[in-house]
């Protein structure tokens, strides 16, 4: 009863700190609030008896790539006076898009109705003993597949870094 | 006869917030105290003997002393900035062992306020989080002094993260756990971790330096270039804040650092002379105590040693050395563990 | 060029050895220096408790001496004033009434006298210049103060008190001493013997 409830506050805080990510003026507020909404969503992982995705969100959302949002925002100095102005096409299309957008997730989700909670049974199931199990047997080559990716980027991230090839 | 355990655990959580902040008050006589004598100073003795009264009369002054917001400030940013660092301080202490059960009446109590079987994730959730106070307080300082101090901070944390967390990796390889209550009790009768990661130990020690932004890395508030650093602004209590949670930060890592490397509250040889339960987790915890203050004189030591590094030299020593180092230390450590199939496989 | 002490030390940029890159021993080093240190007897001096000991002929608060009966033995002559390098001293001359013999040593007395610390710069020249052995400089420190005129000293504060006098011995030098003891001169005659030489005299 007590985790329906929880659900339910959590959610609602996701969901006003999403608004509120987008809708404060300030961009360092905003990246603020995105912190908070991923300690909502970290919640949500604790409810479905994910700890272990629950502290890894928190350590490499909230505490890394947040950080470095941070940095740069920080570094930038934006606010409201060198905001670029947008011109009313712009905002049209942006509008036209995300509405698009809302309107296949309500056309996905409108048959979803009832998704079961697949975990409830086994408490054990996040904890990280199962998760390394499953990760390096049935989810070997996705998981080795996530990390050329990642390696790739990093290669990327590396070249753009360099001041000049040769 | 239900309630008894919460009402433990409710002293026991008052006990580890009190003894924190009395430990981090107390840290700032001792360090001013050893900064005197490893400088051939006596340091403070006015107040009291020996000067022992030092910390109330430094905490009045604290709090007497003029509140002062700038007005170009962002004004909750700026309230919120030293609360966030002396709150994410203060939250790690909840997964330290702090010795072993105690028996009361046939029941057995936990010294360790909460056993998660993640606990070094939530220290490292939590140790990561730190830095938004002092970024957060350095950017609403609208100070380009504060803003340094907060940008220097956050990119040295989030760089020295990373190698904490692969030191952390190959301890975690060889005590199979994420529990620090595991960890602690795996290290019985002087199987200290030390011993078998003294390497991982090394990079530890030294990445709990930066993460504590002490010196010689304490460049987010090195006096010569940025004036306070992220503080410049900060007066009165807040300022008071900022410095508690560095010392609560120097206390925690030290508790940390015993757990995981040192044995926590593991003790040689007493265990052959007393053998009541209650009295050996009472010890226990006398030890645990006396490896935290040996490791808080270590931070003090070192900081009234050590020169500043460059902030080159920081990135340096950080992505260069202590990263291929850590690395190396799992890939030694996996090998190692793995030596009788490998020896199987080639000897056959 | 020939070195002057061998303590001098050539720089070398030789590339550094591994065990010098590791800096761990470096390190390792400095902090067994420091804690060397810890255990080291501090030179720390207590101040209001413990004093530093300082030397017989230091310069410090000056005095205006009395005589053995208590009369004040400066007559106003202002030589220590011409002396004063810092220019220091200013004194208002008076004349002793009838009566008054056991309050100033001579005729002619200082009504006023005074001594701005904040200028005088403790040479001691006007003890030199004194004539009659009136001021003195002592061991004694001036305090220090907040306000700026406080520090201009009047007699309240240099005439030795009567039932404290202050102990000059260490400052006199053996040919002070002796020059006392010539009583031909009128400065160094007791009160008593000068009472006799004035009714010798009539």
């Amino acid at each position: 009863m007590i985790t329906t409830y929880l659900f339910y506050f959590l959610s609602f805080l996701a969901i006003m700190f999403g608004l509120m990510v987008v809708l404060s003026k300030n961009p360092i507020h905003s990246v603020l609030y995105l912190v908070l909404t991923f300690f909502a969503i970290a919640g949500h992982y604790v409810l479905l008896n994910a700890q272990f995705l629950a502290a890894v969100h928190i350590i490499v959302y909230a505490g890394a790539i947040m950080v470095l949002f941070l940095f740069v925002i920080m570094l930038l100095n934006l606010n409201k006076e060198t905001e670029p102005h947008k011109s009313l096409w712009l905002k049209a299309s942006a509008a036209v898009a995300s509405g698009s957008l809302l309107i296949v997730f309500v056309g996905a989700l409108k048959n979803a109705t009832n998704i079961p909670a697949t975990n409830v049974a086994n408490p054990n199931v996040g904890l990280i003993e199962n998760l390394g199990k499953v990760l390096f047997s049935d989810f070997l080559l996705p998981f080795e597949v996530a990390s050329i990716l990642l390696l790739g980027a990093m290669v990327g991230a590396v070249m753009l870094g360099k001041k000049s090839i040769k | 006869m239900v309630l008894t355990p919460i009402i433990f655990k409710i002293i026991l959580v008052l006990c580890v917030f009190g003894i924190t902040l009395l430990v981090a008050t107390y840290s700032t006589y001792a360090e001013r105290k050893i900064a005197a004598f490893l400088q051939d100073r006596i340091g403070p003795d006015r107040a009291g003997p020996f000067g022992i009264l030092q910390p109330l009369a430094d905490a009045v002054k604290m709090f007497m002393k003029e509140e002062m917001i700038p007005t170009v400030s962002n004004k909750w940013l700026f309230i919120l900035g030293p609360a966030l660092a002396l709150l994410t301080a203060c939250m790690t202490g909840v997964v330290i062992p702090w010795g072993k059960s105690l028996i009361i009446g046939g029941h057995e109590y936990s010294l360790q306020i909460t056993d998660l079987n993640i606990g070094i994730l939530y220290l490292f959730g939590v140790v990561s989080l730190g830095v938004y106070g002092i970024m957060i307080g350095g950017w609403a300082s609208n100070n380009k002094y504060s803003l340094l101090g907060g940008i220097r901070a956050s990119s040295q944390m989030i760089s020295y993260e990373v190698a904490m967390g692969l030191s952390i990796i190959a301890l975690v390889m060889t005590t199979g756990t994420l529990s620090l209550k595991d960890i602690a009790a795996a290290q019985h009768g002087g199987h200290w971790n030390f011993f078998i990661q003294p390497l991982g130990c090394l990079i530890f020690i030294i990445c709990a330096f930066a993460e504590t932004n002490r010196a010689p890395f304490d460049l987010a508030e090195c006096e010569t270039e940025l004036i306070g650093g992220y503080h410049t602004e900060y007066s009165s209590m807040k300022l008071g804040f900022f410095l508690f949670a560095e010392y609560i930060n120097m206390f925690i890592s030290s508790a940390v650092i015993a757990t995981f490397y040192f044995g926590g509250y593991n003790m040689p040889f007493v265990g052959r002379f007393v053998h009541d339960p209650n009295w050996l987790a009472v010890l226990g915890i006398v030890f645990m105590f006396a490896k935290i203050s040996f490791g808080i004189f270590f931070f003090m030591w070192v900081r009234w040693t050590i020169p500043r590094f460059r902030y080159d030299q920081l990135m340096n020593l950080g992505w260069k050395v202590l990263i291929p180092l850590s690395i190396l230390n799992i890939v030694v450590t996996g090998v190692f563990m793995m030596r009788h199939e490998i020896m199987a496989y080639f000897v056959k | 060029m020939q070195a002057l002490t061998n303590r001098s030390k050539v720089v070398s940029k030789k590339e550094m050895t591994f065990v010098e890159k590791l800096y761990l021993p470096a390190i390792f080093g400095g902090l067994m220096i420091t804690v060397s240190h810890f255990f080291r007897k501090k030179p720390t001096i207590k101040y209001p408790e413990q004093k530093r000991e300082i030397a017989g002929v230091f310069r410090g608060q000056h005095v205006l001496k009395r005589d053995e009966i208590g009369a004040e033995r400066c007559t106003a002559c202002g030589l220590c004033a011409v002396a004063c390098p810092a220019e220091a001293i200013t004194m208002t001359a008076a004349e002793r009434q009838p009566g008054e013999e056991g309050l100033y040593r001579e005729e002619k007395y200082a009504a006023k006298y005074e001594i701005n610390m904040l200028r005088c710069i403790f040479c001691g020249d006007c003890e030199e210049a004194c004539p009659k052995e009136a001021i003195f400089l002592t061991d004694r420190i001036v305090q220090a103060d907040y306000k700026r005129n406080i520090f201009v000293y009047g007699k309240d504060l240099l005439v030795e008190p009567k039932d404290n006098p202050i102990d000059l011995s260490k400052r006199q030098t053996p040919e002070v001493k002796e020059f006392k003891h010539h009583t031909e001169y009128q400065h160094n005659q007791t009160f008593d013997k000068k009472q006799k030489i004035k009714a010798g005299g009539h």
